[in-house]
């Protein structure tokens, strides 16, 4: 900008004519209008690559269920933690009117996880505290994420959309425990059989 | 409100260069509206949204402390039986109520008054306005009924299977359809104006908001096909169950360009009057008008950036609309560049020197211009959090977080409600013909909303990024950790000055309208901006909406008609929610 107040962009009013009729766009102007697109691209370009290169994805699309059927028999009727192998499980969880099955998901330390969630009611949320699982909870889909749990202490999972009345009391934790104690403790400390049944089937 | 001061001297547009020269004179610079005096019944018509307008915001804001109060424990609500019996309730109230009523109503009435003083004309039918200001009228009682006796405690999202009574529906349709029939009243005025101004490029206050009008009834297309084939039909019993991941897409289809349409009246404001209120005039005529056509485009096809963590939406869609939600920022940027360009060029006629020193000069003590320039403070923080949220991936830290709320309250509760607080310090007077009660106490309401918002919103953000959820009543809440307690204090703290803020607020509009009618030449004007450049320079095509329409439709059937012909053609009406009433 200059210090006078002269219209810097005006076109000279004594000689119109079909030339004149542009957008008048002050060169200060054009260089913020560069520097916005410069921005934004340098922007997208950083959450792309984050995203599809180093793993920072969001949930896409994984399955379908009947939110009527799908929790009488089935995966869905025993939520819980599931080993696949070693360092790997699969953890179901249904969110609900007012609570999550299961309450506590009990996890060694370095252990990566998918995480899968759905509702049979309502819409529901599911973010665990001080990490990038965050989900929206929709009868009728499964949400998944996959995370690895590299540092131990408790992480609740808080469910994030308005559910009624009991919404702020929806939440479960995940326990992220010390290799050996995960092995050792075995159904002692959790809360949920099907955790301890997976465990048990592990060691 | 404030006197121009013409220095001599200085380069005056001139109406030369017109590519007709027998154009009204006047008609391309800023507009005629000055030569048009509004009628008394065109008055009593834009005050009736007003009036209705700012009812509903004052009523939703008495609300919102009381959330804000009950996140350090201070729980007012069981003071409010039987009136509102629960906290989703009072929240449901503050949602539609600010969101939905104060801003809607209050647009379509601004609109009225930008497309007629723009224009320098009367409506071309003035009785389909009238029609469609009844019709959303009656779907305001209709909505209102059911939220009053907590049958419809689904906030302002009702998203699916949360189940309302019908008539909340019902009754957001009519609000819905109420307004696209005013906005045909506006397309057709403006055709007629067109017809009688051949050559004359459209004056921009007027465009800006029929452009509005016309992003409105693309975007409203979303909640209109959700209702009327999936919510109507299931709240009467028709169909036994819903699709929440399509009612998602159909609501988000009309939820992102909603903050578009909130937000656009108050750019006509800061384009098109501010500056002449400042004392000064549009930097760039041209560039105020091409960001109001990429509103048009690019506003709507970006809704799945509000479902980046939702299961049923592929990532590939999710990411496109990611980036089409970035290119909604490049019009807010040349929107910063030209409203402070504007601001300095005002400043400066005014005496103002410096780099930014020039800022002090601007009229501060006016309570129209205070409120609107620190609206626009305040939506620079909204900005950056927005670019946040529409950030992809950065999505998994705030989705749903206390971090949205703390957003939108810089948004469309500071950027638009305080500006249209601003724009109402001016229009009531001017609509009334009555003096604005203690302009010193408007210009200090204003300052107030400021600091409180600024409070409030800050220890929203901060709390969503320790991991507070969104729109739970986190005094009540049973995992709080104590890391969160303080900045819960400071949300009831900003909360409380807020509250102050909308009481200061409420007692200036009443005491204005109770006061005496003072004489015509001391009523304030409507103040319309000049530009620097004359808008006859300006390219046609940036004053024509066909290129501008079609250039909307094609990105909205590459950018959504994948997804939707999908999502329908595998629609299961499958979740009929709970058997029981969930709040």
């Amino acid at each position: 900008m200059t210090d006078t107040a002269s219209p810097p962009g005006a076109a000279a009013p004594d000689d119109p004519g079909d030339e004149q009729l542009t957008m008048g766009i002050d060169p200060f102007e054009k260089n913020w209008m560069i520097l916005s697109i410069v921005m934004l691209v340098a922007f997208f370009v950083t959450v792309s690559v984050a995203g599809f290169a180093l793993g920072f994805q969001v949930s896409g699309v994984d399955a379908e269920i009947d939110p009527r059927s799908a929790f009488d028999s089935g995966t869905w009727a025993e939520p819980g933690l599931r080993q696949i192998s070693e360092d790997h499980f699969e953890a179901y969880v249904v969110a609900k009117t007012w609570v999550f099955e299961p309450r506590e998901l009990e996890i060694p330390v370095g252990a990566t996880v998918d995480i899968f969630v759905t509702s049979p009611d309502l819409q529901h949320g599911f973010k665990i505290t001080d990490t990038n699982v965050n989900m929206q909870v929709v009868p009728g889909q499964v949400s998944k994420l996959t995370y690895t749990f590299d540092e131990v202490g408790e992480f609740p999972y808080i469910c994030h959309e308005y559910c009624g009345s009991g919404h702020a009391t929806m939440f479960g934790v995940v326990n992220v425990v010390p290799a050996t104690a995960a092995a050792d403790d075995g159904a002692a400390d959790t809360a949920d059989d099907d955790t301890a049944d997976d465990e048990e089937a592990s060691s | 409100m404030t006197i121009v001061e013409e220095p001599g001297g200085t380069a005056e547009p001139t109406p030369s260069g017109t590519a007709d020269p027998t154009a009204p004179s006047g008609a391309y610079v800023g507009g005629p509206g000055s030569a048009y005096e509004l009628t008394d019944s065109e008055k009593t018509f834009i005050g009736a949204h007003i009036g209705i307008a700012i009812a509903a915001l004052i009523v939703g804001s008495l609300m919102g402390p009381l959330q804000a109060f009950q996140f350090s424990g201070l729980d007012l609500y069981p003071y409010l039986e039987p009136v509102i019996q629960s906290y989703y309730q009072g929240l449901t109230l503050h949602g539609v109520l600010n969101a939905l009523v104060w801003t809607t109503f209050f647009i379509v009435g601004f609109t009225n008054l930008t497309t007629m003083k723009g224009l320098g004309r009367p409506l071309s039918h003035p009785m389909i306005n009238k029609v469609g200001f009844w019709v959303m009228t009656i779907g305001l009682v209709v909505t209102a009924i059911p939220i009053l006796t907590n049958s419809a405690s689904v906030l302002y999202t009702f998203y699916p299977p949360l189940k309302a009574n019908w008539a909340f529906y019902l009754g957001l349709t009519l609000v819905v359809v109420g307004s696209w029939i005013e906005g045909l009243g506006f397309y057709l005025t403006l055709g007629a104006w067109r017809k009688d101004n051949p050559g004359v490029r459209s004056p921009f206050v007027a465009l800006g908001g029929i452009i509005n009008a016309a992003m409105w009834q693309i975007a409203t297309l979303g909640v209109a096909v959700l209702i009327l084939t999936m919510l109507l039909p299931w709240s009467f019993g028709l169909i036994d169950g819903t699709d929440p991941t399509l009612a998602r897409t159909y609501f988000w289809f009309t939820g992102h360009p909603l903050v578009y349409f909130w937000l656009l009246p108050a750019y006509v404001s800061w384009y098109g009057m501010l500056p002449r209120q400042a004392g000064g005039k549009l930097f760039s005529d041209s560039l105020a008008r091409l960001a109001f056509w990429m509103f048009l485009i690019v506003s709507v096809p970006v809704g799945f950036h509000h479902q980046f963590v939702d299961p049923g939406v592929p990532q590939t869609w999710k990411w496109i609309h990611a980036g089409l939600t970035y290119s909604v920022f490049f019009p807010s940027m040349i929107t910063a560049f030209t409203v402070i360009a504007s601001l300095e060029y005002a400043a400066k006629r005014r005496g103002g020197t410096g780099l930014v020193g020039w800022i002090r000069q601007l009229p501060w003590l006016d309570p129209s211009v205070a409120a609107q320039l620190l609206a626009a403070i305040l939506f620079v923080f909204g900005g950056i959090g927005g670019l946040t949220n529409a950030s992809y991936n950065l999505n998994l830290v705030i989705h749903n977080t206390a971090w949205v709320p703390g957003h939108f309250h810089l948004t469309v509760a500071s950027a638009v409600t305080l500006s249209f607080i601003g724009i109402t310090y001016w229009m009531v007077p001017h609509l009334s013909g009555r003096a604005l009660w203690r302009p010193g106490l408007a210009v200090a309401q204003a300052w107030v909303w400021f600091v409180g918002m600024i409070i409030f919103s800050n220890a929203m953000h901060v709390l969503g990024l320790l991991g507070a959820p969104r729109r739970t009543p986190l005094g009540d809440a049973t995992y709080v950790p104590e890391e969160w307690e303080g900045h819960l204090l400071r949300t009831s703290i900003g909360g409380g000055i807020l509250l102050i803020s909308v009481l200061m607020y409420a007692a200036i509009m009443i005491m204005t309208v109770r006061g005496k009618k003072i004489p015509a030449g001391d009523v304030p004007e409507v103040p319309i901006a000049e530009s620097i450049r004359s808008p006859q320079l300006t390219p046609l095509w940036l004053d024509r909406f066909k290129p501008w329409l079609l250039a909307a439709g094609a990105l909205l059937v590459i950018a959504y008609g994948p997804q939707l012909v999908d999502q329908i053609w595998n629609m299961n009406l499958n979740s009929p929610g709970t058997e029981f009433v969930p709040w």
